[in-house]
């Protein structure tokens, strides 16, 4: 399962003697070279490497497929710029299966056997905590996009870090005034059991605590489940709001399963978006979600005040102003989480460009340029919004923002700023060796 | 919620799961009583009639009713023709001798499953119910020493899940009758109480054989095609129900029908109240620690017969 971006060597000197001719105007032809010119003037023509950790199949396959598309729409952009140093950027994906076993001999197989620069695009929280050891053994640059506040945490390593998305800690203390304030105070959390729901369950009971809230129950629900009414008795009575976050295949019947368990007398309802990531929010049954809020990482729907980032990004990646693929718009995207990949990507660029990567051997260079970082002005390479880099923890952190399901639409309700979002260091990666 | 809503609302979520385990598990049992081959394939002849139903009404599309009303009469048949199929190209060439079909039907369930994966893809896809109303149920209160009806939150079920139910009774009495009052059930007894007096008595075996494997894979096929609406289609989705399936194939005894039912009953409904009391995996240690009762005190099963 190895893809590579390789264009196709067959050109003929002939052939290359003509395109230069006619490219030799300027700078805007650039693009028209064929790869090995373009890239002539690097040092070593060389691609740069990055592995591509994707979650093909398993529980996370929906993300892994958007993930994948993410990812290579940023290199063709990378690459059409004249890719990093001079030198193009290639992917080398190899699926994981979701799984953390997998995700460690995948990490393996791209320092020791397809020579990777850095290893990249993990998600599902398990995975990373499974894989991140064996890249901090291996030195190989670990760049994650998966929200889990195990880098922050001080869990992982210095080889590991987080610089393209936010994490669930800093999301969910952004979102507990606005549950607290607008929606009640008296929650009901149903999270799936795994550490990335563990992660919502300790940081958000938390932040809700200090608005002087409380959660009055907790409902851990496993993420391979594949029904859940059997879970919704827990739900106490009087439950002023529900908080519900939920991954895997079975996410559509999770939630439409929610709105069949109360009927016409649900309790007010804040989601985050991973419930139905992927997921068409016009699907039968979901009606009663009108009215309600969910947090999202990057809105789904083009917005009234849509950025020129954000449309060219959506361009880019092929996604509609529904949030859907251009080719089919009952193929949804993982909006709210994909942008991670193709900052995270930009990141890396800037990151090599500064510390002047040529090979392995500056590795160690690289993690350092990337710590140096702190702000990262909303741009093309960072369309969701502005982000502060944390060096001393490899945590970014972000605006949020909370949408209202308003006609079958994710309306913006509420834009978070990146002060909501930060809380003390817990760890200084910095002070560990490299 | 209160105890007495919670445990109705425990029993229906159980007695949907019964339904459609006890029609997976008939199945199991059918293929291993006529037979003797444990089909460890079983669970993916479940997933490929999810995916195909699926396909089915993806394809026809207009009414919900319409698309599924095709896929519960025609995906049955599919799955059973692909059984057949595997019967006669794979299990009959290796005599159905015991190991090598568990061999077999192992190799069997990764190429059902890795083609689903190659074709299908990794997603979990939805079929619309072709019915689905939500009802709200009422309980019973004691208020001043009269009895009032009232109805509390969170206590219903939807009509599809009955009509879940509905089905599955139909079917298991069909089967049941079957087996029972026609010359094929006759034939298929006769098949498994002797397989080689049966064939002196000039009986098909080996057409029995394949027409029995067929018939188990489109049992599980039906189960899964009444299921889909509820749960999507998966290319994993064939683990649990095998599981299930040989737990209650062994507490039900392997090759009795009632026993079979019986057990799927007691697993599905246990299932749904230990699940909603204390938690899922509980109710998975308990069944398996029901199953390694059985088999200690009971090696045949609560109404299997004893053999020779």
């Amino acid at each position: 399962m190895t893809k590579s971006n390789k264009t196709p060597a067959k050109s003929t000197r002939r052939a290359a003697l003509k395109t230069l001719a006619l490219g030799a105007g300027g700078v805007a032809a650039a693009s028209s070279l064929p790869l090995w010119a373009r890239f002539a003037s690097a040092q070593s023509a060389e691609p740069i490497r990055v592995g591509f950790q994707v979650h093909r199949t398993g529980i996370g396959a929906a993300y892994g497929r958007w993930y994948d598309r993410t990812t290579t729409a940023a290199v063709e952009l990378i690459n059409e710029g004249g890719g990093i140093n001079g030198r193009p950027v290639e992917i080398i994906a190899e699926d994981d299966g979701t799984d953390p076993k997998r995700g460690a001999e995948v990490i393996e197989k791209f320092a020791t056997q397809h020579n990777c620069d850095i290893g990249f695009g993990t998600l599902f929280s398990h995975v990373v905590i499974g894989s991140a050891p064996r890249a901090g053994e291996l030195k190989l640059p670990y760049f994650v996009v998966s929200e889990g506040h195990h880098v922050a945490s001080g869990m992982l390593n210095r080889y590991t870090l987080q610089p393209g998305i936010t994490d669930v800690k800093s999301q969910v203390q952004a979102m507990a005034p606005f549950v607290a304030d607008k929606l009640g105070k008296k929650v009901t959390m149903i999270f799936p059991d795994f550490a990335f729901g563990h992660d919502h369950r300790d940081y958000f009971t938390a932040a809700i605590e200090a608005q002087g809230g409380q959660v009055l129950e907790h409902i851990a629900i496993p993420p391979t489940e594949t029904s859940f009414t059997k879970y919704f008795p827990k739900i106490p009575r009087d439950t002023e709001v529900i908080y519900h976050v939920m991954v895997g295949p079975a996410v559509l019947t999770f939630v439409k399963e929610l709105g069949e368990f109360f009927g016409p007398q649900r309790p007010e309802m804040f989601g985050f978006i991973d419930s139905l990531e992927a997921v068409d929010i016009g699907s039968p049954g979901l009606e009663f979600l009108e009215g309600t809020y969910f947090w999202e990482g990057n809105p789904r729907y083009a917005q009234a005040d849509q950025s020129s980032y954000d449309k060219f990004f959506r361009e880019r990646v092929n996604v509609d102003g529904n949030g859907a693929s251009l080719s089919d718009p009952k193929d949804v995207s993982t909006y709210a989480h994909m942008f991670g990949c193709w900052e995270t990507l930009h990141v890396v660029k800037a990151g090599m460009e500064a510390s002047g990567y040529q090979g392995s051997m500056d590795r160690g260079k690289l993690i350092e340029a990337v710590e140096d970082m702190t702000n990262m002005p909303h741009s093309n390479a960072h369309p969701q919004g502005a982000k502060i880099f944390n060096g001393k923890t490899h945590q970014v952190f972000g605006h949020q923002y909370i949408t209202k399901v308003t006609n079958g639409k994710l309306l913006l309700a509420h834009t978070t700023s990146i002060e909501d979002t930060m809380y003390p260091d817990e760890v200084d990666y910095t002070a560990q060796p490299l | 919620m209160e105890f007495g809503p919670y445990l109705m609302l425990a029993t229906l979520e159980g007695a949907v799961t019964a339904a459609v385990l006890s029609l997976t598990a008939v199945g199991l049992s059918l293929v291993f009583g006529v037979m003797r081959v444990v089909n460890v394939a079983h669970g993916e002849f479940f997933m490929l009639g999810a995916i195909l139903a699926w396909w089915v009404t993806s394809l026809i599309g207009g009414h919900p009713a319409l698309g599924f009303g095709v896929a519960i009469l025609c995906v049955p048949v599919l799955v059973g023709v692909v059984a057949v199929a595997t019967d006669v190209l794979i299990l009959k060439k290796i005599n159905y001798d015991p190991e090598r079909t568990i061999v077999a039907t192992i190799g069997i369930l990764y190429i059902i499953q890795q083609i689903t994966l190659m074709s299908y893809g990794p997603d979990a896809r939805p079929i619309e119910a072709p019915f689905n109303t939500r009802l709200a149920l009422p309980w019973i209160e004691f208020s001043g020493g009269q009895p009032q009806l009232y109805w509390p939150w969170g206590l219903s079920t939807t009509t599809y899940k009955i009509g879940v139910i509905a089905a599955a009774s139909v079917v298991l009495t069909g089967v049941w009758l079957v087996m029972v009052r026609t010359r094929l059930g006759l034939v298929m007894r006769a098949t498994q109480l002797d397989r080689e007096m049966a064939m002196a008595f000039g009986i098909p075996v080996e057409r029995v054989y394949a027409l029995v494997f067929g018939f188990g894979a489109a049992l599980a096929a039906l189960a899964a095609v009444l299921i889909v609406p509820i749960q999507q289609a998966h290319y994993l989705m064939g683990g649990d129900p095998l599981l299930l399936a040989f737990i209650v194939v062994i507490i039900g005894g392997l090759g009795s029908l009632p026993g079979t039912v019986f057990a799927a009953i007691l697993i599905g409904v246990s299932d749904g109240i230990i699940s909603v009391f204390f938690s899922p995996t509980l109710a998975k240690i308990l069944a398996t620690l029901l199953v390694a009762l059985v088999l200690v005190f009971k090696p045949n099963g609560l109404f299997g017969a004893r053999r020779a």
